[in-house]
């Protein structure tokens, strides 16, 4: 028995020297340190992170640590955690819209000289948006972005095709090609179907949507007019023709698809379009990749994407009436319509809690910047289930990935080119990144348009409705410093 | 020996001065355990949460601050800027309406006078009925202004409408499966398990599965929609399709409470009553109006009890459900609070908390001193 135990004994001193020797041969720097990182219940964003956790471990030593909690909640989780000083978690990936709450209360690692010194994550390949708003706050770098977020239109080619339609270029055109389709049966199972699918429930990712309809209407001279207050005074752009147009838009399509849209999640919205259901969908860049996988998709090849609606007319803000589109008006508008491309939330980023210690911060910028690098995202972007789309100019410029994900050409070049327009666009609209945004904009605006969607309120109270919570919140916080914040937010060098 | 028993006596002698006093005190050591983990886990928290709902959370350099600001969370909740979120918004009264509060007013105000004609009265009883029937009546009011009428009830009200909608169906319900199951029918032991099983599952497992059967375009329960053509028809956008989704979730999950306790009530009874009242030639209906119900009214008056402030407390399955909406229309108390705290606004939070506490404090001391006397009596 004996004999037995001291053979067991020598057998695991034996593997024990062996792992030792293998990790001195390999880069172990990171031997022994765990990295806590959180981000939201996925499987979007979780996924990726988790199912390349092994292969990092394997290559630096460092254990990588994914605890996830429900979107909703993920905002006040981390910053209850950091300003209790309780830091269970040394990293996160979360909205960076957040950073105008973290940044200022110094609960962010500043990586602006990390981005610099590290060659294998190549900033620079990272497109400038992304570089600029996503990662960038007053002009320190606190982020690594590994996602790239814009809302586009996507559409059942072949549908438009046979009935001779053209993709929208306007809100009354998504109207009508949607009522168009409405009641009919696009998928072949002899069911009646819908002409736009939108995800419209409340506490969750709905009020987008309307920001990507409103941005048409409010936003027509440049990034830098911004979309949700008046730059001079603070004043929300809530109540005005240009949102009342918005909120007409919004309450037209809750009618014109599915009886349960104003229950459905982009989840419910994303499944019902990749089987063939909706002739239409507004979403990220999320369901290109979903239209492509075998498991889920009954549309592949069918479905095209392109940028977001826009209008013919604007809100002119000198007389605060709509105004039909002109060259003063509308300077970047094509063939007389109003394009603003809503770069919605701003795209999953990677930061590092200061309060951590030094080697952990290290081990969690090596983990962030492998995420980031080319070789692991080029990939991850083709894959729906990531949630991550792409940020890179190489994701747009090397085409092998999203073939080799089962895309064809043209639509990938077609989905790309989608996301490339609305990258490039100068009137593109920035999403709100000032402290309490998420009151903004998961309390007060979601309730507001949940509730103009139900019934409960008209049109006039919702505008009313927003526009007050807004100005209370804003008064509360301290209009001076919200009007600085919003100021700086928009002031970026594209 | 004889040297022995001297010095065990003086031992006696000095020890039991001691051993008296350790007797004296020895009530409070045991009880300070359970005093300080009370004072540590709900006084503490009490307190500190009413602090709370008179402040303001501000972020500041390496933490958060908390601002003092009086009553203002509450102003916002009564006459501020969220009151038609809370209260709802009140629209003219129909003759429904009218019809409603004055039966409703004329009941309060019957049991009012009934009480101050009778032998019992005394002035702090008085009192305490003319405030109580106050706060009743502007609850009432409330309902009645906004749930029938054109206006909207807020998450005030809904909350009151669950509660009294959900312990009535299931008091019923519960009721009426322990009368059966006491019965000597087949089966009766299977069943009494079967009808146990929905309390043992998770609140948020019933929310998602109450989620997939109201769903009438592709749940389950698709195919007997698709038959009736009901399948445009949605349960969950619609506000009392909502809400009725809630309370049919609610009941189905906790009528088996009410069913087990009324259960062991109604098996305890001594059969000898029941014998004496069918020989005396007392009908089914008699039987239990007169002999089974009062017996068992102690243990309906707190099963009940336990039902109302659970009740008001629902969150789990208007949150999965809906989300709190179409709208905000099957948003209870809990479920505002937990919104906006959400969004970090915890001074907010704490006061539609505290609203809560204080209408359930209320809603339970009027219930227990309307109903203890009659179980009482009845006992």
């Amino acid at each position: 028995m004996s004999r037995v135990l001291a053979k067991a004994v020598v057998l695991l001193v034996f593997v024990a020297a062996c792992s030792t020797g293998s990790n001195t041969s390999s880069n172990q720097s990171f031997s022994g340190t765990t990295i806590r990182v959180v981000t939201f219940t996925g499987p979007q964003i979780a996924e990726p992170l988790q199912r390349r956790a092994p292969d990092f471990e394997k290559a630096t030593g460092a254990k990588v640590q994914i605890i996830t909690v429900p979107f909703s909640d993920l905002y006040q989780k981390l910053l209850t955690d950091f300003a209790t000083k309780t830091n269970s978690y040394d990293a996160t990936v979360f909205d960076p819209q957040w950073m105008g709450d973290y940044v200022p209360s110094g609960y962010l690692e500043d990586l602006t000289d990390r981005v610099k010194n590290d060659s294998a994550l190549n900033w620079n390949d990272i497109a400038p948006f992304f570089r600029d708003f996503s990662a960038t706050f007053k002009g320190h770098v606190y982020t690594v972005p590994l996602d790239g977020d814009f809302q586009m239109v996507y559409y059942r080619k072949d549908l438009l095709q046979k009935d001779g339609l053209q993709p929208p270029a306007t809100w009354e055109d998504y109207i009508s090609i949607a009522k168009h389709f409405q009641g009919k049966d696009l998928n072949g199972d002899g069911k009646a179907d819908y002409g736009s699918c939108l995800a419209m429930k409340r506490s969750a990712q709905s009020y987008w949507a309307w920001i990507s309809i409103a941005s048409a209407y409010l936003q027509s001279q440049g990034t830098k007019q911004g979309a949700f207050f008046n730059t001079d005074n603070m004043q929300p752009l809530m109540n005005n023709p240009g949102a009342a147009a918005a909120l007409d838009v919004y309450k037209q399509l809750s009618k014109i698809g599915p009886p349960e849209q104003l229950n459905q999640d982009v989840g419910d919205s994303r499944g019902l379009f990749v089987t063939g259901r909706c002739a239409l969908s507004l979403d990220w860049g999320d369901i290109g990749p979903l239209a492509v996988d075998k498991a889920q998709s009954t549309v592949q090849d069918k479905v095209g994407a392109v940028i977001l609606p826009g209008s013919k007319k604007v809100l002119d803000r000198s007389t605060g009436q709509l105004a039909d589109c002109t060259a003063t008006l509308c300077p970047y508008a094509t063939n007389g319509v109003n394009h603003a491309p809503f770069a919605a939330f701003g795209g999953w980023s990677g930061a590092i809690n200061k309060a951590a210690p030094a080697k952990t911060k290290d081990a969690a910028f090596a983990f962030l910047s492998y995420m980031s690098q080319s070789a692991q995202s080029s990939v991850d972007v083709t894959i729906g289930k990531t949630g991550f789309n792409p940020y890179r100019t190489s994701h747009f410029n090397n085409m092998g990935p999203w073939t080799a994900s089962g895309m064809s050409e043209q639509a990938a070049n077609d989905y790309l080119g989608a996301i490339k327009s609305s990258l490039q666009s100068p009137n593109m609209v920035l999403d709100l990144r000032i402290p309490q945004t998420a009151f903004y904009q998961q309390t007060a605006l979601d309730t507001a348009l949940a509730q103009f969607l139900a019934g409960e309120i008209s049109l006039t109270q919702c505008m009313t409705q927003i526009t007050n919570q807004w100005n209370s919140k804003t008064d509360e916080i301290g209009r001076a410093s919200q009007l600085d914040a919003y100021r700086s937010s928009l002031s970026i060098t594209k | 020996m004889h040297a022995s028993a001297r010095a065990v006596s003086a031992a006696a002698s000095w020890w039991r001065p001691m051993a008296s006093r350790l007797d004296r005190v020895a009530g409070g050591v045991f009880i300070l355990p359970a005093v300080v983990v009370i004072l540590a886990f709900s006084i503490f928290p009490l307190l500190s949460s009413l602090y709370v709902s008179l402040s303001r959370l501000g972020f500041a350099q390496g933490g958060v601050e908390l601002k003092f600001v009086g009553f203002d969370n509450y102003a916002k909740l009564l006459f501020g800027i969220d009151r038609p979120h809370f209260l709802g918004v009140t629209g003219p009264l129909t003759p429904i309406g009218i019809a409603v509060l004055l039966a409703i007013y004329g009941l309060f105000a019957l049991l009012l006078y009934r009480y101050a004609r009778g032998p019992n009265r005394t002035i702090g009883g008085l009192v305490g009925r003319v405030l109580a029937t106050a706060i009743a009546g502007t609850l009432v009011w409330l309902i009645v202004n906004t749930v029938l009428t054109s206006g909207r009830p807020g998450t005030l009200v809904v909350t009151l409408v669950y509660v009294a909608v959900d312990v009535s169906v299931q008091y019923l319900l519960g009721l009426g499966l322990a009368l059966l199951v006491v019965q000597h029918l087949p089966g009766r032991r299977f069943f009494r398990v079967v009808f146990l099983l929905p309390m043992m599952i998770t609140p948020v497992g019933v929310a998602y599965l109450f989620r997939m059967l109201v769903d009438t375009s592709k749940g389950p329960l698709y195919p007997l929609w698709a038959h009736f053509g009901l399948t445009d028809i949605s349960w969950v956008t619609n506000p009392w399709g909502a809400r009725l989704a809630v309370m049919v979730g609610d009941v189905w999950q906790w009528t088996p409470f009410i069913f087990i306790v009324l259960l062991a009530a109604i098996e305890t009874l001594p059969h000898e009553l029941v014998e004496a009242a069918v020989v005396d030639g007392a009908n089914r209906w008699q039987v239990f109006w007169r002999i089974t119900f009062p017996q068992i009214l102690p243990a309906t008056i707190t099963v009940v009890l336990i039902r109302i402030i659970e009740g008001f407390k629902i969150v789990d399955l208007p949150n999965v459900l809906t989300n709190g909406g179409p709208g905000t229309a099957t948003e209870s108390l809990t479920l505002h609070a937990y919104t906006i705290w959400r969004a970090l606004d915890i001074g907010g939070s704490a006061a539609v908390a505290y609203m809560l506490l204080i209408v359930v404090t209320f809603v339970g001391i009027a219930y227990v001193n309307l109903f203890r006397p009659r179980a009482a009596a009845a006992a």
